[in-house]
């Protein structure tokens, strides 16, 4: 009930944000909140740690962004499209990452997304170091246009509650019991019959298909589809976003990723921007030392306490 | 031109030898990463950070105090392995006891912040170390000719390798290192002092990283991503060999530089990608790695 309150708050908040904040840079917190949610699903309710998710990110506007600018389909099939190929990589990933556990498991998706990267760098439909430039937004449904950056936050703003909302089902829903099972006492999990590999499996697509829905989204609004998104930094910037924001929560992600988004929009402005990968790494090292459970998690700490 | 059956000889074993020398440095730091694994159960992320700090370190120290490579090859990996001593010391013991999920996150953010401060201070373009005079030059064999300094990369890393690996598994140290592997508790019990061994180990591994640092410094660019770059292919090389033994992590990195070199000669395009192939083969065959003992 109470998470239920703070939805229709949070909701109202971002369908008048536009009227104060510019409508790109809101677009662009919702992307990546979008990507963070999908990854912790995998993190913070699977207990799996992926550093790959670039490659699904990645996947998700590269194919996007080609497919508006080569085939004419409207942006709601192209991104569709984009999720889809990226769920499909992720049905492949998630194979071979399975089979590996903890450690080797990050150890696996990195290397594979690696591979990925050098995949779009020598393709020869990316155009390597300059990405696709120039992606048209089209018209939603071949009736709305999207050239318009208030339409488009409105547009994206849908997807992304869409998004969170079907992962709030999936965390909620008993294939949602299962994963945290799996988290927390694998070897109960599986002698209580359960196929754990296929579970595990299965939140993996799920956490890729909404990777790439988000990298999809970002495409259109940004209009350009890069390198940037499939390089192994970006694997890590949604591991910080997630960590800041409370790993297992479910608004922790969303406001990591306002704060990491927020943090870079404002060092790259002025002469703080070389150093924007040293205060990363320092917020990393701080998060991991004295903040593990995050803003949402140290909140709710709080209210237990004191409340 | 020699060629057999269609094969450009001169260019196969060129591409053989820099394989080799790509695998020297696999082994080395595919090693430092499974002497730490072994007893302390973390990857460490900072690992290419401290590659990429030994060859720093040796520019700058012939730079601005004038010594030359071959104290460096003794002072960088000692410089270096204090820095990781440290590290251990004061950042990675205090979250010993979290899941080593957690560690790995921890060097990750090292790695960026080290290699964030170098990018600031020397940019993202590579800088020169001099191959030493000792090793200039080159000998000619039937099929190429092989530069001395490079003959000198596959020949040392190889010592240091065997080095490491008689270290661990034929004297003294290495037993309680091993035994440590198996149950710390007991040693502590049998009045061994684990926590000191801990750090040790964790110094050694990362003055491997600075070690070849030092001897990449004069045939590759010296630059801050040198060492993010490699880090993730000695990644999946460890997936490759598992982390079962220490013998497999140094034959699991010299193979896969050859098997690198090979198809850098026979099919290029897939030169960068062929160790992450490699990986999903044997994660499809031998998901335990060549040489994993667990299932």
């Amino acid at each position: 009930m109470n998470n239920m309150k703070l939805n229709l708050f949070l909701l109202a908040l971002a369908l008048l944000a536009p009227t104060v904040l510019y409508p790109v840079f809101l677009a662009k917190v919702l992307c990546f909140a979008l990507f963070a949610c999908a990854f912790n699903l995998l993190l913070g309710f699977a207990g799996l740690l992926s550093f790959g998710h670039a490659a699904f990110l990645g996947t998700g506007g590269y194919v996007t962004g080609y497919l508006m600018i080569n085939s004419g389909l409207t942006p709601e099939i192209a991104i569709i499209l984009g999720t889809l190929a990226g769920g499909l990589l992720g049905a492949i990933f998630g194979k071979l990452a399975v089979k590996r556990e903890g450690i080797y498991f990050a150890m696996v998706t990195l290397a594979l997304a690696q591979l990925v990267f050098f995949f779009y760098l020598q393709a020869p439909f990316t155009n390597g170091e300059d990405g696709l430039q120039g992606v048209p937004r089209g018209a939603l449904f071949g009736l709305i246009d999207l050239s318009n950056n208030m339409v488009m936050y409105y547009f994206v703003l849908t997807i992304f509650v869409a998004g969170y909302w079907l992962i709030n089902r999936t965390v909620h829903s008993p294939f949602g019991q299962v994963l945290k099972a799996i988290r927390e006492n694998e070897d109960r999990a599986t002698s209580l019959g359960y196929d754990v590999n296929q579970y595990k499996w299965l939140a993996f697509v799920i956490s890729a298909a909404l990777a790439a829905l988000a990298g999809s989204t970002k495409t259109l609004v940004f209009e350009l589809a890069s390198l940037t998104d499939v390089h192994w930094h970006m694997s890590g910037e949604v591991i910080l976003m997630t960590l800041v924001g409370g790993v297992g929560t479910i608004f922790g992600p969303l406001l990591g990723a306002g704060f990491i988004v927020t943090m870079q929009n404002y060092l790259s402005g002025g002469e703080m921007g070389n150093y924007i990968h040293i205060i990363m790494g320092a917020v990393f090292v701080i998060c991991v030392l004295s903040f593990r459970s995050g803003i949402v998690g140290q909140l709710m700490k709080f209210k237990r306490n004191n409340f | 031109m020699a060629t057999l059956f269609d094969i450009n000889l001169f260019a196969l074993f060129g591409q053989l030898l820099v394989g080799l020398i790509n695998g020297s440095f696999y082994a080395l730091l595919s090693l430092g990463l499974a002497i730490i694994f072994g007893l302390l159960k973390i990857i460490n992320f900072a690992q290419g950070a401290m590659y990429m700090l030994g060859a720093f370190i040796a520019l700058l120290a012939l730079k601005y105090m004038g010594i030359n490579y071959w104290f460096a090859l003794i002072l960088v990996p000692l410089t270096v392995g204090l820095i990781g001593i440290l590290m251990e010391r004061f950042l990675i013991r205090p979250i010993a006891n979290e899941d080593n999920l957690y560690s790995l996150l921890l060097t990750f953010g090292l790695a960026l912040i080290i290699q964030g401060v170098f990018t600031h201070a020397f940019g993202s373009s590579g800088l020169s170390y001099p191959v030493p005079e000792a090793l200039k030059g080159g000998t000619k064999l039937p099929f190429m000719y092989l530069p001395n300094y490079r003959a000198w990369i596959i020949i040392v890393s190889v010592f240091v390798c065997a080095g490491t690996w008689w270290m661990i598994e034929k004297t003294k140290l290495g037993a309680y290192l091993r035994a440590g592997t198996e149950n710390p508790q007991l040693m502590q019990a049998f009045g061994i002092n684990v926590p000191l061994i801990v750090t040790l180990t964790f110094g050694f591994g990362v003055a491997l990283a600075g070690f070849a640092g030092v001897m990449a410094a004069p045939i590759y660019s010296v630059s801050p991503d040198m060492g993010s770059n490699i880090l993730i292919a000695v990644f999946a090389i460890v997936v490759i060999g598992g982390m079962g033994s220490i013998g497999g992590a140094i034959i699991t990195g010299l193979g896969m530089g050859v098997v690198e070199g090979l198809t850098k000669y026979f099919y290029p395009e897939a030169s960068n990608t062929v160790i992450f192939l490699v990986m999903v083969i044997v994660l499809l065959l031998k998901p335990a790695g060549l040489f994993g003992k667990e299932a």
